[in-house]
């Protein structure tokens, strides 16, 4: 199998080959070009094994003068969870002054990651 | 009448971060800020992937921006914010300017000036689409602000004109959000955003990408109801025939960003019409001594931490030009003319397959042996060659295997190697197809 990927780790946009291949005892292995640093190699065969993304997004609040707050996962989650995190994310309403990196919701459906405010603008 | 050294227009991130860098280096500041808060167009920017080449983190834009601004508090650094600046003048003690806030008119004389202004949006005016003018037609930097500061999504159905990054991005945002996004249309044959940003904000969602299409037309009343779109040839003429109709609610505009200019332009500051920005030297001032210009408004950037770092160089310059009149109160400040006041200038022009660099000029007197230049090509290349020319002769060369318009290259030049005289020519070329 021959893949075409291009790398989102940083604004350089590496466009690489990744093939896999397939040894005599059944053993799956990748081999991927075009890369400019390490994580490239990683991001490739993890986007052919288990796809992930990081969400960054905004939270309700009760406040008047800043009705939404910035938020993220802490870190990236399986790419097929997006829109379900997202849920999640629309279901929180902010009633107190939080800060930045608070955890807003801990361990979003039990994938391991928290959701965290991204800024100190109730403050 | 208040006295600074340093005034700063613009608390985004250049901003701050040349009023940090002017600070340190021991001259008064002032920070002018038209907005409530501090940190410029990155409080709506909630994305991650700033700060990167900074501080090798994908941090979200707030999350930049506060960094900038707490350090900024630490050093107890003046700042006016909600103030507008109605007037700056010249003088001979340096600029006069005057800021109108709720407390009133105030005057502020300094002896250097820092225009950190931003880029703003071009807008429905600045395209050309037939049609009546109904709402629902607004810039991607528009919707970023409904969607991410005030909560309210601005659509539930809409189509992008121009594949900028801002559209790129707020495509995925809307999608997040619940709206559907039916397509990205571009009248170029390449996207305008970074390549990054066309797979993971459009073919992660399944958002296509139109290339060599348009929008002619707009259709509604009140609401915008629909758009008409077409397909376009090599030289972007309308090719008849391919016209569709799609129904939506929104027309989100991402066709580019203009440097914000408006305060340079009335101090009769020379604008490159390349970039759009004031015309600069090595420590970012601009042709009105005593200026300094540095983010978005020098020249629109792909990357947040390129506008620091031009805010870096703009206050450490701003901050040495005031501090030269120290102790000189009664002397003429316009008049002067000293190292970095009125040096020998040396332009670089710009050749083949270049679409701008920066900066714009050289002074002679200064140090010329680390400077920090910017540039973008013309078009997409495979193994190309940026070179420097002094008099025809190749004083530096670089090779790339890749050069894309919407991304911007950085290098640092040592200018003093080069044996440039007043009267040598500098010219800046991209040669195409080297071998590899
Ligand atoms: C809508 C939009 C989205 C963007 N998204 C991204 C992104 O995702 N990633 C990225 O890297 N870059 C992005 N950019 C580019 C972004 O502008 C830069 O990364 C960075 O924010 C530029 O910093 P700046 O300080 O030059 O300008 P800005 O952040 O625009 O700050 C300029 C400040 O000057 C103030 N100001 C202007 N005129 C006056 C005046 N006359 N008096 C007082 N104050 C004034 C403004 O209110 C503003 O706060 C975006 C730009 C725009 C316009």
């Amino acid at each position: 199998m021959n893949k075409e990927i291009v790398c989102i780790t940083c604004p350089r946009g590496c466009i690489m080959k990744v093939t896999q291949e397939k040894d005599d005892l059944g053993k799956i292995s990748f081999q991927v070009t075009g890369n400019f640093c390490k994580k490239g190699e990683t991001f490739a065969i993890n986007e052919l094994t288990s796809p992930m993304r990081t969400i960054c997004s905004t939270v309700k609040t009760d406040f008047k003068d800043v009705p939404v707050l910035p938020c993220r996962v802490s870190a990236d989650i399986p790419k097929d969870k997006i829109f379900d995190v997202m849920a999640e994310i629309n279901k929180v309403v902010i009633t107190e002054k939080i800060k930045r990196n608070d955890i807003i919701i801990k361990n979003v459906l039990g994938l391991g990651v928290d959701v965290i405010c991204t800024s100190d603008m109730l403050n | 009448m208040v006295k600074t050294d340093v005034l700063v227009i613009g608390g985004g991130p250049a901003g701050l971060a040349a009023a940090i860098s002017a600070k340190k280096e021991g001259a008064d500041v002032i920070l002018v800020e038209r907005e409530a808060r501090l940190g410029g167009i990155l409080k709506q920017c909630i994305h991650d992937g700033f700060g990167l080449v900074r501080y090798g983190e994908k941090l979200s834009g707030p999350e930049y921006a506060e960094r900038f601004i707490g350090e900024f508090l630490e050093l107890k650094i003046k700042a006016k914010l909600l103030t507008f600046v109605t007037s700056i003048e010249k003088n001979d003690k340096g600029f006069k300017a005057a800021l109108v806030s709720k407390e009133g008119i105030e005057e502020v004389q300094t002896k250097s000036l820092i225009l950190a202004t931003g880029c703003r949006e071009r807008t429905s005016k600045q395209v050309f689409i037939h049609g009546t003018r109904p709402a629902g037609i607004f810039t991607a930097g528009t919707a970023q602000h409904f969607t991410n500061l005030l909560g309210q999504l601005p659509t539930k159905r809409c189509v992008i004109l121009g594949s900028g990054d801002i559209g790129l991005i707020m495509a995925r945002r809307l999608t997040l959000e619940g709206a559907k996004v039916l397509g990205v249309y571009e009248v170029k044959p390449t996207p305008s955003g970074l390549t990054r940003n066309i797979h993971q904000c459009l073919y992660d969602f399944d958002i296509p990408l139109y290339l060599s299409h348009t929008v002619t037309r707009v259709f509604g009343d009140d609401r915008l109801t629909a758009v008409e779109v077409v397909k376009v040839d090599e030289k972007m003429q309308v090719i008849s025939g391919t016209e569709e109709i799609v129904e939506c609610d929104a027309l989100i505009l991402s066709v580019g960003l203009i440097p914000e200019n408006e305060i340079a332009e009335d101090l009769d500051v020379e604008i490159d019409p390349k970039t759009k920005g004031p015309k600069c030297d090595t420590h970012l001032m601009t042709s009105v001594p005593g200026i300094f210009s540095c983010g978005n408004a020098l020249h629109v950037s792909d990357l947040v931490d390129y506008v620091s770092e031009s805010g870096e160089t703009a206050g450490k310059y701003a901050a040495h030009f005031a501090l030269q009149f120290q102790d000189a109160d009664n002397k003429n400040i316009s008049s002067y003319t000293g190292v970095l006041g009125d040096g020998k200038l040396v332009d670089i022009e710009i050749g083949d397959n270049i679409l701008y660099f920066v900066p714009q000029s050289l002074n002679l007197e200064t140090d010329l042996s680390s400077v920090i230049v910017y540039f973008r090509s013309k078009d997409v290349f495979d193994n190309s060659k940026l070179k420097i020319k002094v008099d025809g002769k190749v004083v530096f060369e670089k090779k790339y295997a890749f050069l894309r318009p919407p991304e911007m290259e950085k290098l640092k030049l040592d200018f003093a190697s080069f044996g440039i005289t007043d009267k040598s020519l500098i010219l800046a070329e991209v040669e195409v197809g080297v071998s590899e």
